[in-house]
């Protein structure tokens, strides 16, 4: 069974601030507001406006957050959650609309394998319980690009329930303490997605995108457990990893959105109900549309779709044809490794710091592209770890790449790294190399190396003349070495170097350098 | 005239009654399916006046007739139904053809696809002759309230009636006081009743097939639930709606719905186990039948023609042998009630798509998308639809669900409960009345509001679409005024053969007459000017 992947998108969330003032007059962490995203469920958390009793001047209050998080991640499978139209980013307007998604009247929906197979499965990564009967509800509000008039949800009995993501991230001095934080998952539902709704200022007309209708999404509900936008963005970003550890998965709006909000109390504004979209050009939320106050959907069961059954190996029904039937032990063994075990195999098996072992896995391909250098090279772990997190995640910062687009390959890093391994080029060098390899002009780096004469001066004899002129050349600094100036040594180490066009490795030339000052 | 044509014209009333009758013909020869096809299109050009149809598909109707007549050269029929002319009540799905749901917002909808049965009977070789009329999207049960105008029982023009009614020396105009079919698939029960078909498509939510069968002495059947795709059906309540049979025989019934029964993929709802193509068999022994009958439903309503009917039916299979004992379904009472809650629930839901966005009718009016929708919602939608959303949407706001929805569900449950206990004590099926009396005529009808008129009307018939249980209509005998009156079987969930089996046993003892429409088909264009007079005078 390939694995579903998932890609994470749009992010809605639920936020819960409280005020905290010197009489303590509202309990830290109490809810007292949020805003839920349109087409996603009723808030666990009550929905009242912010500021009720006082509205707060400027600077009087201290803002606590309470982060709670509803996070939608798209289910990337090949056909939508409840028809066979096919999934795909950025084809034709309404290219992909089945008569179900078009809401042709007589249309039923007809649940999607997939989908399910991938809610199951992000269930066990997140220790939920899976529900063996689950329900699928009707939520209705009237929109445009919600052809149906309702949206099929999982509001009564969801998929999975009562599951925890542990977040870790590093902190204290030099970052090196890793500390462990647990978000408790409510609940994961399926969903489907709405369409798009395109509006025309000029002509005052609105054109509607059905492609994304019907699409399958997770809901993943994380109850109020994160007390900064620090620690909601470390929890959608590890939810976003094991996403990807079973697909793919991109987007993060909680640190802005979390700013915002503070500022506009602060300012004495009121946070309305509404639904924000993080737009990544910006770097910043935008409103998407009015939440029309107290919005109340008329949940009701979907009576197309009979309660959706899954099994484990104790409770398969005998003789099932296996193209019917879910067994979520048999997903459960084939599920992939989670993030928190590979950072604790990168530290154990190669001696890893555990904030590198995050770093590793924060950039999208970076594990990947450092376990391909390990694949080809001799060089030290640490070595790699070091050249990858610093040389290339540098450049790569510097030139605001994505791994993906590194102009150079894991092949040449290894090689160059081998180079390095086996004293036939200096550090120095190998960083000139690397640079080289960066501008991309097709060479190897042994090429790079034979080019530009970096390799090391091996030729002992060659290196003790060179040792033997610098001497004769200054004999003033000989002397003060012999003086007992112990930084002296350093200047004629330099100019051997220089002598070699730093081809020379420092600590053979002081060997040499010394040997012949004692004598 | 050639012997051929005698020989046809004589058994299209008479021998020709049943489907499986002239499949016979038509394999024998004795007629083409191009022949027949064109009779029952001129057919329905005399009986236009009862306005059972809302579409004729004539152009489709020859040339799928063409395609069976070169089957039949070749040998190479299809089956029972290859070159059998049929109708379709205009809610369901037929691609290429209008599907109206006798309601503006659906004017001039065409769908790209075909409901599920629709296609099961073309692939069958079925002939379609068109889209037959409705109550606005299945809602009511007379027939009476869909845009395109009411519908006329045939029987209103029946020898039958029309020599009862002399006798009675009215001295009021015949034409003005014609019946109604009941419905909602009047139309399909019209169509098939006037011989303009063999078999016709309803649809049944509470009744809304047996109702118009036993109306319009016809064979009406309401499949299990989840034993017949409902894809392409456009709903009134999901979890109870099911495609309906009119034909004019049990025989038929047993064919259409070998047809069209098994699992849909396109319907989850639809059961998996494969389902075995229905032979019918002749029943000859009823003394190992039990016969149930629901104390409840003796209701004063009930009319005493129908109750004497209903006791006669019982001591009729007592007679050969069969145990008839009282039973109780002690929640019976309360089922209207909680069909009300529920249906309007799932109606709100159902008709929130039709925003005159993707399909249907749209308003003028562009000031915003909201303004649009309320304006279009109104224009596309009568009076009985609106307030059975606006009903629907009040049960289910978050302050109400409990109270009613949930509760309503809840008795449902009770409601089904009361049906397997009954089962379980050994009945095999229950007998009741379908209706509370004959046809009415339509000025007679409408002193009452749709609501009321639904409420009464599906009393015996919508508790079997609460338990998801196959139920038939089975016409019995002609009422002291020459209409016919029907009884209904309920069976046990998707033991739909059984049901049929029974139901044709009771057939061939009750003789259920021929409607003998000869005067209407010989003189049909005077009865034709008359009806439009009448027409224009019911409505000033």
């Amino acid at each position: 069974m390939a694995a579903p992947m998932l890609r994470l998108c749009c992010p809605g969330r639920r936020w819960a601030l409280a005020c905290i003032d010197g009489c303590s007059r509202h309990r830290r962490g109490a809810p007292n507001g949020c805003t839920s995203s349109r087409r996603r469920g009723q808030s666990s958390v009550a929905q009242q406006p912010f500021i009720t009793a006082q509205k707060p001047r400027k600077g009087e209050h201290e803002w606590a957050a309470v982060v709670g998080l509803e996070i939608h991640a798209q289910i990337s499978s090949k056909s939508k959650l409840f028809s066979g139209s096919q999934v795909h980013f950025a084809a034709p307007p309404n290219s992909l609309v089945s008569f179900f998604d078009a809401s042709l009247p007589g249309t039923l929906p007809v649940l999607n394998r997939r989908c399910v197979e991938a809610a199951v499965m992000t269930g066990l990564a997140l220790n939920c319980r899976i529900n063996k009967k689950s329900l699928f509800d009707r939520k209705h509000y009237f929109y445009a690009d919600l052809p149906a008039g309702y949206q099929i949800t999982q509001q009564r009995l969801p998929i999975a329930v009562n599951g925890s993501l542990v977040y870790s991230f590093c902190a204290g001095k030099n970052r090196s303490q890793v500390i462990n934080k647990t978000a408790r998952v409510k609940q994961i539902q399926l969903e489907q997605d709405s369409g798009k709704s395109l509006h025309d200022d000029l002509r005052s007309q609105t054109l509607i995108d059905l492609n994304r209708a019907g699409v399958g999404l997770l809901e993943v509900v994380l109850e109020p457990d994160m007390s900064c936008g620090e620690e909601a963005a470390t929890a959608v970003r590890e939810l976003q990893l094991i996403l990807q550890a079973l697909g793919t998965s991109q987007a993060n709006m909680a640190d802005y959105e979390i700013q915002r909000q503070i500022n506009e109390l602060e300012n004495g504004g009121e946070i309305l109900n509404e639904t924000r979209s993080f737009d990544s050009k910006l770097g910043c939320t935008i409103p998407m549309r009015d939440k029309e106050g107290k919005q109340d959907y008329r949940f009701m069961p979907e009576p197309n779709l009979p309660p959706l059954l899954l099994y484990d190996t104790e409770s398969l029904p005998a003789g099932a044809d296996p193209q019917q039937v879910i067994d979520i032990d048999r997903i459960r063994e084939q599920l992939p490794e989670l993030p928190s075990v590979t950072r604790e195999k990168l530290v154990q098996q190669y001696g890893m710091l555990p904030e590198h072992s995050f770093t590793l896995l924060n950039e999208v391909g970076l594990l990947e592209f450092f376990q391909n250098v390990m694949k080809e090279t001799r060089a030290e772990p640490k070595k790699v770890t070091s050249w990858v997190l610093n040389t290339l995640l540098g450049f790569l910062k510097q030139q605001n790449l994505a791994v993906s687009e590194s102009p150079v390959t894991p092949s040449a890093l290894a090689e160059l790294l081998n180079l390095l391994d086996r004293k036939a080029i200096s550090s120095s060098a190998a960083k000139q190399v690397f640079e080289e390899l960066w501008r991309n002009e097709g060479k190897t780096p042994a090429q790079i190396v034979s080019e530009k004469k970096l390799e090391l001066m091996q030729d002992q004899e060659a290196l003790e003349q060179l040792c033997h002129a610098v001497m004769e050349g200054h004999p003033q600094v000989v002397m003060d070495v012999k003086k007992g100036n112990p930084r002296a040594i350093n200047k004629l180490i330099g100019l051997v170097r220089k002598a070699t066009l730093s081809r020379a490795d420092p600590t053979v030339i002081k060997e040499i350098l010394e040997k012949k000052l004692a004598s | 005239m050639p012997l051929k044509r005698m020989h046809f014209q004589f058994c299209l009333q008479t021998s020709y009654k049943a489907a499986i009758k002239v499949s016979a013909a038509l394999k024998q020869g004795h007629i083409t399916p191009t022949e027949l096809c064109q009779k029952c299109l001129s057919i329905i050009k005399k009986t236009k006046f009862l306005n059972a149809y809302i579409t004729v598909s004539e152009e489709v109707a020859l040339k799928q007739a063409e395609e069976s007549e070169k089957r039949y050269k070749k040998g190479h029929s299809l089956g029972d139904l290859d070159g059998i002319p049929i109708a379709v009540k205009d809610n369901f799905s037929t691609s290429g053809i209008e599907t109206t749901c006798a309601s503006n917002m659906l004017r001039g909808y065409v769908p790209p696809y075909n409901a599920t049965v629709v296609q099961k009977l073309l692939d069958q070789g079925a002939l379609l002759m068109g889209k037959t009329n409705l109550d606005e999207f299945a809602m009511g049960s007379g027939s009476t309230d869909g845009v395109f105008g009411p519908v006329k029982n045939p029987w209103s023009y029946s020898k039958q009636y029309r020599e009862k009614r002399k006798q009675k020396s009215h001295c009021e105009n015949e034409d003005s006081n014609w019946l109604i079919t009941g419905g909602s698939s009047g139309g399909s029960a019209a169509a098939v009743s006037a011989f303009t078909c063999f078999a016709a498509l309803g649809s049944d939510t509470g009744g809304s097939t047996r109702n118009p069968a036993a109306h319009c002495g016809l064979v009406g059947l309401k499949p299990s639930y989840g034993l017949v795709s409902r894809h392409g059906l456009i709903p009134l309540v999901n979890s109870m709606d099911v495609p309906g049979i009119l034909t004019r025989c049990v025989d038929d019934a047993a064919i259409v719905l070998g047809v069209l029964a098994g699992h849909d993929p396109k319907d989850s709802t639809t059961i998996q186990d494969p389902v075995k193509p229905f032979v019918l068999p002749s029943l000859t022994d009823v003394s190992k039948l039990c016969i149930g009958i629901p104390k409840e439903y003796l209701t004063p309503e009930l009319s005493s023609e129908v109750r004497s009917l209903w006791s006669k039916a019982a001591n009729l299979f007592e007679s050969e042998g069969a145990k008839v004992i009282e039973v109780s379904l002690p929640h019976t009472s309360y089922s209207i009630v909680c069909y009300h809650v529920l249906c309007t629930s799932e109606v709100a839901s159902n008709m929130a798509r039709f925003d005159g966005l993707e399909y249907g009718h749209r308003c003028d009016i562009d000031v915003s998308t909201e303004a649009m929708y309320a304006a279009t919602r109104r224009e596309g939608f009568n009076d009985v639809v609106r307030g059975r959303i606006l009903s629907g949407n009040f049960f289910l706001l978050k302050e109400n669900y409990e109270n009613y929805f949930v509760k309503a569900q809840k008795v449902r449950r009770l409601i089904a409960n009361d049906f397997v206990t009954v089962f379980n004590s050994g009945v095999d099926v229950l007998l009741t009345p379908t209706t509370l009396s004959e046809a009415v005529p339509y000025t007679e009808f409408i002193k009452e509001d749709n609501r009321t008129r639904s409420a009464q009307d599906d009393i015996f018939t919508q508790a079997a679409n609460m338990a998801g249980l196959p139920a038939v209509s089975v016409p019995m005998a002609l009422s002291n005024q020459g209409l016919p009156i029907g009884l209904q079987f309920i069976g046990r969930a998707f033991c739909d053969q059984e049901l049929l089996t029974i139901a044709k046993w009771f057939e061939k003892q009750v003789q259920f007459p021929v409607i003998q429409l000869q005067e209407l088909m010989d003189d049909c264009s005077s009865v034709f000017e008359n009806e439009k007079l009448a027409s224009v005078s019911l409505k000033q």
